[in-house]
């Protein structure tokens, strides 16, 4: 199956200019996370006001797969309920972009894909519980990041 | 394209079937990542089955039929290497499970009686982290402090650091690699061996990406260690070389303990065995060992200096080619004659791992990342580079192929 396309106009588009490119002071939720074996390294700053997501933005170094990616995902959570956003899945994030090929045929390049959502996750994990004392809200954020890929 | 193919590649080609392979989408595979590891010919494939067909057998204990195959067959290869090599005595030819063992059997036999505080070990910016954290494991232990040569724009050592260094009169060793397995920068490690020598600093040549590639004369080279891979050589993986003197090895303490290098075991002590036996402890990789006996066979039947000069003709070929693919920058000293047949090369602002997958849709093997050169890429300012490296079995189609996936990522990038 690799004839499925990967460099498509739109993510060389966004890998060329990310949307949400940049970073937040002290932002209520912040993750670095990075894919050692190809180098992706991003941090992911989001600000929220207990029920929505205000405002997002993230900044590092990544393959046109990473960039396109995160650059989709910080748009389609923009001004979002915390609670969709923590039921996103990643099939419609790969959807959005095209990708969802990438989860069968390379589990290498899937984890560029994901990287930003495995952020996301974690980050709102951590929000619930270390800022909000709330676990029951957090529910099974952290092992659903774990287990992306 | 029109290119002409050199004889090499069409007189062995056929000899290595996983060439024959087709990959991702029936397209034909292109095999350009020799640096890591080369391909094995029938030869050396045959012998492993007929080894565990015909001959199994531990080694050098038993007296019965397969037992004295075996160890005359482990013992065949030994001399081979010894005249491949031109070494004199073939008791200084240690086996190991690679170029890293090797490494850290020296750091650790002979750092450790051999290196204390206030002393320095020089290694330089481009090398494998085999020669690297070995001698930062050593250094940290001991005291003592680690050294590097740096390199120019055009990745090369800067000998000159090595004098101030030695000047110090502090330095007990210099290890450098012979081939970088990035740049394809080849050391002039006879230049190095010379300074070493009139200092009275030992010498380690990390020889991995040169054994396979070139005649390696140890008689003439006259350093103290030298270090090599099997499975970079058409040989199989699990199998590597230390050279060293005799007289080093013999004040040597051992590596590791166990079966096979002692001679006499008593409850509270044990003298050893004689060389090379001291330094291969335990049920070596006889399997192996042995079959790596038709990996220098065959290279020896090629002869070295015909491999070298398959590889400057294509890599001359390739760094033309290549100097015109937009956005491209290579590194290194895109200068044949003082370069492997390895080139690394990056996109203006392409990922590496975004080249590797448009070229590897087409069938391409090239590696992206940082080779085990992390002290390497930070000099050059990168995460990481693409690398093409080629082997006696490469042709110049092969190269065309991959320029013409590189022509893609181009335009693909709008670059
Ligand atoms: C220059 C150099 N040194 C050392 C090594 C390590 O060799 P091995 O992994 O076979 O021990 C390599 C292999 O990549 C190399 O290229």
């Amino acid at each position: 199956m690799s004839g499925d396309p990967i460099y498509t106009e739109m993510i060389i588009e966004y890998s060329r200019n990310p949307s949400n490119f940049g970073k937040i002071e002290d932002p209520q939720i912040h993750r670095h996370d990075s894919n050692p074996l190809c180098g992706d390294s991003i941090d992911l700053y989001v600000n929220t006001d207990g029920t929505k997501i205000t405002e997002v933005k993230f900044d590092g170094k990544g393959c046109a797969i990473c960039m396109a990616c995160t650059s989709v995902l910080t748009e389609m959570i923009q001004n979002k309920n915390l609670d969709e956003v923590k039921n996103f899945q990643k099939d419609e994030l790969l959807a959005e972009l095209g990708l969802e090929h990438l989860i069968k045929t390379s589990p290498v390049r899937i984890k560029c894909a994901l990287l930003s959502l495995k952020a996301l996750k974690y980050g709102i994990y951590s929000y619930f519980v270390e800022k909000m004392n709330d676990t029951e809200a957090a529910g099974n954020l952290k092992e659903e990041a774990a287990s992306l890929y | 394209m029109q290119s002409t193919t050199s004889s090499l590649d069409t007189q062995c080609r056929s000899d290595f079937p996983v060439l024959e392979r087709r990959v991702r989408d029936d397209k034909a595979l292109v095999y350009l990542d020799n640096a890591a590891t080369t391909q094995k010919p029938i030869q050396v494939i045959d012998a492993i089955t007929d080894y565990y067909k015909n001959h199994n057998s531990n080694i050098h204990r038993a007296v019965h039929a397969l037992a004295e195959e075996s160890t005359e067959a482990f013992e065949a290869t030994r001399d081979k290497v010894t005249k491949f090599l031109n070494v004199t005595n073939s008791k200084e030819i240690i086996f190991v499970k690679g170029t890293t063992e090797a490494i850290n059997l020296v750091a650790y036999a002979w750092g450790r009686d051999n290196v204390q505080k206030g002393d320095i070990v020089v290694t330089t910016e481009y090398e494998h982290h085999s020669n690297i954290v070995p001698w930062q494991i050593l250094t940290q232990e001991t005291g003592a402090e680690l050294k590097y040569i740096d390199i120019d724009e055009n990745g090369e050592l800067m000998l000159e650091q090595l004098d101030e260094h030695l000047a110090t009169g502090k330095v007990k060793l210099v290890a450098v690699s012979h081939v970088s397995n990035v740049l394809g920068t080849i050391t002039d490690v006879k230049e190095v061996i010379t300074k070493c020598k009139n200092a009275g600093a030992k010498i380690l040549i990390d020889g991995a990406q040169a054994v396979p590639h070139m005649k390696v004369d140890i008689s003439d080279l006259d350093c103290d260690f030298y270090a090599f891979s099997a499975h970079k050589m058409l040989g199989p993986t699990g199998v590597g070389v230390l050279w060293a003197r005799k007289e080093l090895l013999e004040k040597m303490r051992p590596f590791q303990g166990g079966g096979d290098m002692i001679r006499e075991v008593h409850k509270f002590e044990t003298t050893y065995n004689d060389l090379p036996y001291k330094f291969e402890a335990g049920t070596p990789n006889v399997a192996d060992v042995i079959c790596f006996s038709a990996a220098i066979d065959y290279l020896t039947k090629i002869g070295m200096n015909n491999v070298r000069n398959h590889e400057i003709e294509l890599t001359e070929y390739a760094l033309e080619k290549m100097s015109k693919v937009k956005g491209l920058v290579i590194y290194g000293p895109k200068d044949t004659e003082k370069q492997g047949g390895v080139i690394s090369f990056n996109f203006k602002d392409v990922h590496p791992h975004d080249v590797a997958t448009i070229v590897d849709k087409n069938g391409v093997a090239i590696r992206s990342g940082h080779h085990c050169a992390q002290v390497l890429m930070e000099k050059l300012e990168v995460a990481a580079t693409n690398r093409a490296s080629f082997y006696i079995y490469t042709t110049k189609q092969e190269i065309d192929a991959l320029i013409n996936s590189l022509e893609e990522v181009a335009k693909v990038f709008k670059l």
